[in-house]
């Protein structure tokens, strides 16, 4: 789960992070008094949307006045963010972050992350910041320095020093580096935090250390005991078919194609886009109803797929393990009777129970289109819905 | 023979009264797997499903004879769950749980190291022996006895993989799902040394996904000592770069963990790629008889 910059910020301040004043706002009203009660020479306006590459998608601005923040935040609310982390769709600005500008003498690159090649944390650090980062791994590797930290040990001041050295600082800078990462570190567990990431992370001209950005992750899996960072979800972040999506249970994710793919299982799911690619044909979705699939996860799939004006087709894969495929096949012709879907519905249906399951199917009166395999399926839906 | 399971392994299931682990290992004793009890904290000394219930994991290894455990507890639990096995020196413990919290898995990770049991998954099916054991919560009448090792990050789709298989008279000597979680207890190259030495296995078909560097490592292990043929699949290969499919293992990032990168390390390793997930079990035949 991703939450956005002022959240993290926010947490960052608890734990004694230094970052800049600021406030989040939702209206070019509310920048203009944010504007007012921050103390500063001019400010910055943040776009806070879940996804990096803000500033050179013209979601980070400058202002001088408070009027001009107001101008801008008018300017930036409610438009589409389309970043080379948003995909081609984009993000829509619902907040702004108006924060007090400060004078940067230099910026760093600062990550915490689980790492999972090295199951571990590793922190990544490099004096070239403000950049992106994978620019700077790709031509100048030696300048980024990665520490894989001991989950008994954790952070260390000999990791503390070998940053404070990648950043050409001074060695009057080494209590303030200690405090920044020991705090960060102690943040990232705490939370059960995946990423936490500073770019950039600012030597400011008053010779203090500030995180001008905050990205940060939390674990999906800890949220059960993460109440807190549960309660910072953004739903809206998501697309409306994803939220839905979520809410039951399923996983969705949109693509651009025709080929509407519910399917059983996330390495199916993929598999099942792949081959209607190889078919020639396009997804429209990554669809996974999951192993627990019932009646009413299907009508909730078909739901999502019905609403989906780009879904000329839908292609069933269900590969029944525990799951018998009597049920699936009973909650199909419900939801396609109950929904009225107009459009082929291709189903390949395996497994347990496959037979009864292919009866009830076609004793159901609907016009569906049966595959034995995957590839008969996958050639039998692009065949529809390209014809 | 076969790895790390046959028809004489004892077994014992945690969570055992609970619904997963009652409805599996119904299925499992169905199939004739050696199940000889199960750990619910509290309920030692019940019976269920006509088998004993103990207390804890060192009980029932001590009253069974146990060497391997199945993990059904809630994620919340997992850990704690896996540590007890663990401590119990078992040979084997495969976690079926998903949703386990990744800082948990690295403390079991931390926990495990210098320890004898080895861990399969979390958040995977299981493990079959056909016609001998059955670990876990795959359907069992898709699998059929013979010399294929099978090994997986998925689910459903080692399901689509073992039935092709099968219908091609492929039979399999163990098949293995280690889980889509980021942190697994046991990867593809542990398992392949198992096959490696394995007698009844002749060949191995491996099905990866996007994400993670587990598919890149298997290569490099292949290329080195692994002396079978290979099929691999790699699903996502239409998945676009920088979205989540579902598995907390399907993340692309930094360039690596791809599609594209994990089919050319697997093919420079001889690997026989399947294009398509239609053609697993006939691109294995087919190499098979290439060398035949």
């Amino acid at each position: 789960m991703e939450i956005h910059e002022y959240q993290a910020k926010a947490l960052f301040k608890q734990s004694n992070i230094k970052t800049l004043d600021s406030q989040v706002v939702d209206s070019a009203e509310q920048a203009f008094h944010a504007a007012k009660s921050i103390k500063a020479h001019s400010w910055v306006i943040k776009a806070q949307v879940h996804a990096g590459g803000r500033g050179l998608a013209g979601g980070i601005k400058k202002a001088s006045t408070p009027e001009e923040v107001q101008k801008v935040t008018a300017q930036i609310l409610g438009q589409k963010l389309i970043t080379a982390q948003t995909g081609k769709e984009g993000k829509i600005i619902r907040q702004v972050l108006v924060e007090a500008a400060c004078i940067i003498e230099k910026e760093f690159y600062l990550a915490l992350l689980l790492d999972r090649s090295s199951q571990k944390v590793s922190l990544i650090a490099s004096v070239e910041g403000g950049v992106s980062i994978e620019e700077v791994a790709e031509k100048t590797p030696e300048k980024i320095l990665k520490i894989t930290l001991d989950p008994l040990c954790g952070l260390l001041p000999f990791h503390v020093m070998a940053v404070l050295k990648n950043f050409k600082l001074p060695l009057s800078f080494f209590q303030k580096l200690n405090f920044f990462l020991s705090s960060l570190y102690q943040l990232l567990l705490e939370k059960e935090s995946t990423l936490i990431e500073i770019n950039p992370l600012a030597q400011t001209a008053q010779g203090e250390l500030v995180a001008l950005d905050a990205k940060m992750s939390i674990d999906d899996n800890a949220l059960f005991r993460q109440e807190e960072m549960k309660s910072l979800m953004d739903l809206k972040e998501l697309p409306v078919e994803e939220q839905k999506a979520q809410a039951y249970g399923l996983s969705f994710v949109k693509l651009s194609g025709h080929i509407g793919c519910l399917v059983n299982g996330a390495g199916l799911a993929m598999a099942t886009m792949d081959i209607v690619k190889l078919k020639k044909g396009q997804p429209a979705n990554f669809l996974d109803v999951g192993g627990g699939v019932d009646s009413k996860k299907i009508d909730v799939a078909f739901q999502i797929l019905k609403e989906d004006p780009d879904v000329k087709g839908i292609l069933v894969n269900i590969f029944g393990g525990i799951v018998k495929c009597d049920l699936i096949a009973e909650g199909l012709v419900k939801a396609i009777k109950l929904l009225h879907i107009s459009i082929p519905v291709v189903v390949r249906l395996e497994g347990t129970h496959a037979d009864q399951a292919r009866q009830i199917l076609n004793n159901s009166g609907l016009d569906l289109n049966f595959a034995d395999n995957l590839e008969e399926a996958a050639e039998k839906v692009v065949s529809l819905v390209y014809a | 023979m076969s790895i790390l399971i046959d028809k004489h392994t004892k077994l014992i299931c945690q969570g055992f009264t609970g619904k997963q682990g009652t409805f599996h290992s119904e299925k499992a004793l169905e199939y004739g797997s050696f199940l000889k009890g199960g750990v619910t904290p509290g309920k030692g000394g019940t019976r269920h499903l006509d088998l004993p219930v103990f207390d804890t994991v060192l009980e029932a290894k001590e009253k069974t004879g146990a060497t391997a455990s199945v993990i059904y507890v809630p994620p919340a639990f997992a850990m704690g769950a896996i540590i007890e096995a663990v401590s119990a020196e078992l040979d084997l413990v495969v976690c079926i749980t998903e949703g386990i919290p990744v800082y948990d898995m690295l403390r079991v990770k931390q926990f495990m190291k210098g320890k004898k049991t080895r861990l399969i998954g979390p958040n995977c099916p299981g493990l079959i022996t056909p016609g001998q054991c059955k670990v876990g919560i795959m359907p069992a009448y898709i699998h059929k006895k013979g010399p294929i090792g099978v090994l997986s990050r998925s689910g459903t789709l080692t399901y689509e993989a073992v039935w092709q298989l099968s219908s091609l008279a492929l039979g399999q000597s163990t098949c293995v799902g280690i889980g889509g979680d980021p942190i697994p207890g046991t990867d593809f190259v542990d398992l392949l040394e198992l096959f490696n030495q394995d007698e009844e296995t002749s060949a191995v078909v491996i099905i990866g996904e996007i994400g993670g560097e587990a598919e890149e490592r298997a290569a490099e292990y292949i290329k080195r000592e692994f002396k079978k043929p290979v099929t691999a699949f790699i699903a996502g290969c239409s998945a676009p770069a920088g979205k989540r499919m579902g598995h907390a293992g399907a993340i692309i990032s930094g360039g690596k963990g791809t599609a594209v990168g994990k089919l050319q390390a697997l093919e420079s390793a001889g690997v026989s790629i399947a294009k398509s997930p239609a053609e697993i079990g006939a691109t294995l035949k087919n190499s098979l008889s290439k060398i035949n």
